[in-house]
């Protein structure tokens, strides 16, 4: 056995890194090029908010969980507004959750749609970053024409939504879809074909349904190793009245997350159209809401990133007692951590992106 | 942006945002917006970065690293702050963990609100920070020139202080670095 | 069509004591560790686990009241992932759970505020009851365990200091030396 060669060093990862838009530090721990452990530090981005509950009325705070994380900004208002609405028993007009479900999954598609080009920034094909980014302004389109935001949607308030998509941008929003998909068609087709791409993603960061349920991963993470839940399926909003089902791979490594990831973009569409061809015409888009709320309140809600938690507790007063956000990234990283044990130095970029991590919303 | 003559490369921090002006800053760089065409080039070595984008409010851990990109820049350097959270704190001013703005830890140059940003308005932001840039570096160059490489200009204390401790700076200006408002106060 | 589901949402109120028994009833039920968290009411601590069935989208939570001085046991043993929540709850709330592994030791954020979730009253009612808790010496194995860690860790964290320290007092001594030949 060569003694010599099992030297063991600590290199820093992080927080400022070509592949991270965002800070998280990693210490990593090498025999060789062989990564033997990892410890994650975060907290370059936590500022608190959940405590501002306190401080800020129920109805206020909408914008503030929105401004969460700026690329699930309306999951985190939708699952906010849900865990309020539920606390106060308010029933939200059908239309205006058929407007939230088509909201969701525009959010969807465009997360995706940048953690694609991030991905493919993380293993050097600068031409695919730049063309996921292009096809993601024709979806942001979409949103800016519909809501007036591109990133912070700002169209949730307790009690239904604030604005409404008409017939002519409907028209536009199935004539844009169209194009994405056909566009989006040939970018699928290079992430699951292209030697270049499969060399950097077939059998790196293999984990086992096992592994995954045991560290507690969710969402697309998760269903890349065969996990088929997809939270969706509680039929929140107006996901019950919509067909689809949970996109599973089985294989569990790299390639396995691109290809479902990049499905669900395509089952994102598929939704929307189903969504728009269902919604009933009605004129009334909110419910006012009286009184304070109290007691508390659990919602799950699907994330781009997967399963988030809100918890709410109310004590009667206009300011919650509690807000409490578990965030998708937040569970995968232990998840992470697993993967790049006994993988090599160069994929750690890799691994790190292929958990779509939103350090944002992990450290809120 | 007439005189322009170099092509300054851009180095971005998120110092505690929410991401959504970190993703605005990048789609500024790629294709619809591209901001490339103004000669700028997005690089993640602080060694070899001209202008440094701050995204977010600052708090206790990110100032250290900010404090650090900084100091690790090259003469001359320009600082931009992008988003309302990077130019006073925003919507998360009030939080525990929040300094509340860029220049408590750094002299900022160019202050682009917005939240988030749009990338009309970053790319107003860059453009502006490419002019200072230019302009601090002819400084520079005529300085070098009259005394010499490894000449440190003193008698200008805006230069002098953008070399040293970032304190100084707001010393010599005579400013004092913005202070954070107890959160407690409001309750 | 409809919602394909009809999942349960349970909360179940149980007292400490039963935390780590509860928890294995879990595991063995395959649930996964969906969430945990705390919460600060009326001069004690609520502490919600959560766990989801994959299979049948169920949900149940274990509530815990715990005073403000109380020890809580980690159960970092039976879910690893519920470390980084544990390590959350002690530094944002100031909850006293033992034996945490990976242990961040209140540097999980590392931000300034001390517990900020926590209202100062409650703060100096904390302090209160840990004075009172010591003085009567009520150390079980555990308390000895934590106790023995922290120790170690102190060890440590000063040999580290020591060394920080001479490594900055020599570079102090580098640069004078280099000034004095300039």
């Amino acid at each position: 056995m060569d003694v010599k060669a099992k030297k063991r060093s600590v290199v820093p990862f992080g927080p400022q890194h070509p592949v991270l838009p965002e800070p998280i530090h990693l210490d990593l721990v090498l025999e060789d090029e062989k990564v033997v452990d990892v410890i994650p530090s975060i907290g370059f981005i936590h500022r608190g908010l959940e405590e501002l509950v306190n401080r800020r009325d129920f109805n206020q705070y909408v914008y503030i969980a929105e401004r969460t994380c700026g690329i699930c900004s309306f999951g985190h208002g939708l699952g906010y507004v849900e865990a309020v609405e539920k606390l106060m028993n308010v029933e939200v007009p059908v239309r205006a959750k058929y407007l939230r479900t088509i909201w969701g999954e525009m959010g969807r598609i465009h997360s995706h749609l940048l953690w694609a080009g991030l991905m493919a920034d993380a293993f050097g094909f600068e031409n695919l970053f730049y063309q996921c980014w292009r096809l993601r302004e024709k979806n942001l389109d979409l949103v800016e024409m519909t809501t007036g935001g591109r990133l912070i949607y700002s169209v949730n308030k307790v009690g239904g939504v604030l604005k409404d998509i008409t017939p002519d941008m409907q028209k536009v929003i199935l004539n844009n879809l169209s194009e994405i998909e056909v566009e989006l068609k040939d970018i699928y087709k290079t992430f699951t074909t292209d030697y270049s791409v499969l060399e950097r993603t077939r059998g790196v960061g293999v984990l086992t349904k096992e592994q995954v349920h045991d560290l507690g991963a969710c969402g697309p993470y998760a269903r890349a190793s065969g996990v088929e839940r997809d939270i969706r399926q509680l039929g929140y909003e107006a996901y019950g009245d919509l067909d689809f089902e949970p996109v599973v791979s089985t294989d569990g490594d790299n390639f396995a997350r691109c290809d479902v990831r990049l499905r669900e973009v395509f089952q994102s569409i598929d939704l929307i159209r189903q969504a728009i061809a269902k919604m009933p015409a009605e004129t009334d888009l909110s419910v006012p809401v009286k009184g304070n709320p109290d007691g508390e309140a659990l919602v799950r809600i699907e994330q781009p990133r997967g399963e988030a938690v809100y918890y709410v507790e109310g004590n009667g007063t206009k300011f919650l007692n509690r807000f409490r956000l578990r965030t998708p990234t937040f569970a995968n990283i232990p998840a992470m951590c697993e993967t790049m044990k006994g993988c090599n130095y160069a994929d750690i970029p890799l691994l790190v992106v292929t958990i779509d991590p939103c350090i944002s919303c992990t450290e809120r | 942006m007439a005189n322009v003559k170099r092509s300054p490369w851009l180095l971005h921090y998120d110092a505690s945002s929410c991401n959504g002006c970190d993703i605005e800053v990048l789609a500024s760089l790629t294709p619809v917006y591209d901001a490339e065409r103004f000669g700028v080039v997005n690089t993640a070595d602080p060694m070899q970065a001209d202008i440094l984008l701050v995204t977010g409010g600052v708090n206790a851990q990110s100032a250290e690293v900010v404090k650090q990109l900084y100091d690790q820049m090259a003469r001359p350097k320009v600082v931009v702050a992008v988003g309302v959270c990077a130019c006073t704190g925003g919507v998360f001013k009030d939080c525990y963990n929040i300094n509340g703005g860029v220049d408590t830890v750094i002299p900022v140059d160019v202050y682009v609100p917005g939240c988030a940003a749009r990338p009309e308005s970053i790319i107003d932001g860059i453009v502006k920070a490419v002019a200072i840039f230019q302009e601090r570096s002819d400084k520079h160059d005529k300085y070098v020139k009259e005394h010499g490489e490894s000449a440190r200009d003193t008698s200008d204390p805006d230069a002098a202080a953008r070399d040293g401790n970032p304190a100084d700076f707001f010393n010599a200006l005579g400013k004092k670095p913005q202070e954070h408002t107890d959160h407690k106060e409001e309750k | 069509m409809g919602a394909k589901f009809t999942p349960k949402q349970t909360l179940r109120v149980i007292e400490k004591e039963g935390l780590l028994r509860e928890v294995m009833v879990m595991k063995s039920r395959h649930m996964r560790l969906s969430q945990a968290c705390a919460s600060y009411k009326d001069g004690h601590y609520e502490l919600s686990y959560s766990f989801a069935d994959d299979e049948t989208m169920d949900y149940e939570t274990l509530r815990v009241n715990v005073g403000l001085a109380e020890r809580v046991p980690s159960i970092h043993n039976f879910y690893s992932c519920a470390s980084y929540y544990e390590n959350e709850m002690r530094e944002l709330f100031g909850v006293k759970i033992e034996l945490i592994e990976p242990d961040y030791r209140n540097k999980f954020y590392r931000i300034k505020a001390e517990t900020p979730f926590l209202p100062e009253d409650a703060k100096a009612e904390q302090k209160k009851e840990e004075a009172e808790i010591s003085l009567n010496g009520a150390d079980s194995d555990l308390d000895q365990e934590q106790a023995a860690r922290d120790e170690k860790q102190a060890e440590k964290d000063a040999a580290a200091k020591k060394a920080a320290d001479e490594k900055k007092a020599a570079a102090a001594a580098e640069k004078a030396a280099k000034k004095g030949a300039q």
